[in-house]
């Protein structure tokens, strides 16, 4: 069986949406879509199921809050109680007020670069990672999206073609 | 147009009927003399006070104040679950035994912890008895006043905190809120009936109908008094009466004025051939909104920090404010919701409920922010003058203080952090009365301990004068709301708001 793809490329991200619309209307299967930058509602139109990065974000802030309590509480109340300010220092809950900066930030810091780092990982972006767009246009002004070619080859490149985009391609995908 | 059901209108003059009934009780049950209070006080709190003297001091019946004073410090310091008490009322101790003199300077003179200067001497205590008598009989015929003037500012300051928001829409160019215009105009037409009877009452209280301030009392200022205090004596240029009620009215009159000529601007801009008015409507927003962070710093020092004379916090005027745009958003997300049920407004979306629901959930976490900021400065230096404010409400007023946390920070926060939540009817509505109730304890907490200490409950004045206001409220938009389209036609940016969407 061939693995051949079509690259049909939108020189403006209103036309790509519609294209987007009709390509799913049409039940061909779109592969992937590269943008120069982020295309608000793309997702939903390419009927990708939604994202669950916030609740991982969710779960991430828990584990730095709870990580920053037990680390205060170490700290400051069991290993070596201090006395600031003649606050009591044997008690967590009654010195509590002082570590919510603490526990605050040490649930941002983890929620924000655990996420960060999760966000990179399930989009396969880590250093010295090579570029995975086909077409070096798509870094610039070009939006190219790419369907798999299961029937009539000419037929799907008409198809393209009516909706609006600038150039259609069939490749052979490796 | 929207037509006022005649249900909603029966329900909200019910609400006022009720209200005023409840309100005249409150005024009616206050009592009249020192006999009234022994009574009463014989007949109720009274009974577990004077158990505490049996166990302390069986023989020192009249010293029973500093008896219990005390012992409830102890208290405190032994039970450890109590965040800030600790350290404080061991502070608190200290002033009941050696340092009344201090405690009478740094405390207002209304204040329930004045009791710790009374129980001076075992010779004076019959004296004291009295005095204290006199104290809690006074703090009993505030009550219904400070039911009152809780639950007035607190929805006049629900239309002011709803006007900054529209001012900020127009201020802003917001292209997705023209929609919600034609509402917020209608609550914000509740600040005219709101602020003259918020007047009244101040004026009330610069006539001494009523003791909510305590720094009016010309005796308070008088060095040949002794009562006087030196504290508020140092600050009488600022605390005099006049001053008070003129800059609350001019304060009262600029937004009014303000209001008046936003609503005319936008119902000129439904038929204007250009976008005058709504230029007009954008400068005056301008003004407006460096107008209001001045006053509305101002008015929160003299309506809500002025009856706790001797405390300040920097940050109050932030606080107060936080807290009332967080009911004013929650307000237009409610009346929304409800016009939208009765099938109007068909072209607000979920995208608007969504946005309205992000401003309820953001300034909920600012409203924390701002609270806790101003709390824990003060529980960490634990100076004395600053510190009062805190010791009074937790150990006076524990429920409603921590109470007040739940309901206006975690609530919010778990219910409205999900995205998808916030598109929900039910949610929102859920949240919003959470919300409005949280807040309202959070006035509750600003004006009561000052102004009625221990004696204070949330009983028939309270829910009397709450139901008042809430009748008029519901009277004044909904009639208000009827005047004109739900719909700004006229706005530029009307076509971007009927299809917000994201």
């Amino acid at each position: 069986m061939s693995n051949k793809v079509i690259h049909a490329i939108y020189n403006d991200d209103d036309v790509l949406m519609d294209a987007v619309k009709q390509t799913r209307a049409a039940h061909h299967h779109i592969e992937e879509i590269y943008t120069p930058f982020p295309v608000h509602g793309l997702d939903k139109a390419m009927g990708l199921a939604p994202t669950r990065l916030a609740i991982c974000a969710f779960i991430y802030g828990l584990v730095g809050l709870s990580i920053y309590t037990t680390l205060m509480n170490f700290v400051m109340i069991n290993d070596w109680p201090q006395d600031i300010g003649g606050k009591p220092s044997f008690s967590y809950i009654d010195n509590m007020p002082a570590f919510v900066p603490i526990m605050f930030e040490g649930t941002v810091f983890f929620a924000a670069h655990l996420m960060v780092i999760t966000f990179y990982m399930r989009s396969k972006l880590w250093p010295f990672k090579k570029a995975e767009n086909p077409d070096v246009r798509t870094t610039d002004d070009h939006f190219l999206m790419e369907v798999g070619v299961h029937c009539n080859e000419e037929e799907l490149v008409s198809f393209f073609t009516s909706t609006g985009a600038v150039e259609v391609k069939v490749v052979e995908k490796h | 147009m929207y037509t006022f059901s005649s249900k909603l209108k029966t329900f909200s003059f019910v609400l006022m009927i009720l209200g005023a009934i409840g309100i005249g009780i409150g005024f009616m049950a206050a009592p009249k003399t020192i006999e009234d209070v022994e009574k009463l006080l014989a007949d109720s709190h009274h009974g577990h006070e004077a158990a505490h003297v049996e166990k302390v001091a069986p023989h020192a019946v009249d010293t029973h104040v500093v008896a219990d004073t005390v012992k409830v410090a102890e208290a405190h310091a032994i039970d450890s679950t109590h965040v800030a008490a600790h350290t404080t009322s061991v502070d608190s101790t200290a002033h009941a035994e050696d340092t009344t003199a201090v405690v009478a300077v740094a405390e207002a003179p209304a204040h329930s912890d004045n009791h710790d200067a009374h129980a001076k001497a075992d010779a004076h205590s019959h004296d004291d008895h009295k005095e204290h008598l006199e104290h809690v009989l006074h703090q009993l015929q505030n009550k219904p006043w400070a039911a009152l003037y809780v639950a007035c500012i607190f929805f006049m300051l629900i239309s002011v905190g709803v006007l900054a928001f529209y001012a900020i829409q127009y201020a802003a160019q917001a292209g997705w809120s023209p929609i919600l215009f034609r509402v917020m105009e209608g609550i914000t037409a509740y600040l005219l009936p709101g602020s003259i009877i918020f007047f009244v009452l101040l004026v009330a209280a610069g006539m001494h109908y009523n003791h909510l301030f305590v720094w009016m009392d010309p005796e308070v200022v008088n060095p040949e008094s002794v009562k006087f205090d030196k504290l508020i004596f140092l600050k009488k240029g600022w605390l005099s009466v006049g001053r008070f009620l003129a800059t609350a009215a001019i304060i009262l009159v600029v937004w009014n004025f303000v209001r008046f000529k936003f609503r005319q601007n936008s119902l000129a801009q439904d038929s204007a051939e250009d976008n005058a008015p709504y230029k007009k409507n954008f400068k005056l927003a301008a003004f407006f909104l460096v107008f209001f962070i001045v006053s509305e710093s101002i008015m929160s020092w003299d309506w809500i920090m002025s009856v706790d004379p001797h405390w300040y916090s920097t940050l109050f005027g932030w606080y107060v404010f936080a807290s009332f745009f967080v009911s004013g958003i929650t307000v237009i997300a409610m009346i929304t919701l409800y016009l939208k049920s009765k099938g109007y407004l068909e072209h607000v979306n979920t995208s608007h409920i969504h946005d309205l629901a992000k401003f309820m959930f953001g300034i909920s976490i600012f409203w924390t922010y701002l609270w806790f900021s101003q709390f824990m400065l003060i529980w960490y230096s634990n100076i004395p003058e600053e510190v009062t404010y805190f010791v009074t409400r937790i150990e006076h007023y524990k429920l409603p203080f921590f109470g007040m946390l739940a309901l206006n920070f975690i609530f919010p926060l778990l219910i409205l952090i999900n995205t998808d939540f916030k598109r929900l009817t039910w949610i929102v509505v859920m949240a919003g009365i959470v919300i409005l109730f949280g807040h309202y304890v959070d006035f509750f907490n600003m004006i009561m301990p000052a102004t009625v200490g221990d004696q204070w409950f949330i009983g028939i004045p309270e829910i009397g004068a709450l139901m008042f206001f809430l009748g008029l409220f519901i009277f004044v938009v909904f009639t208000a709301l009827t005047k004109a389209p739900l719909v700004p036609k006229g706005n530029p940016f009307i076509e971007e708001s009927k299809h917000f969407h994201y």
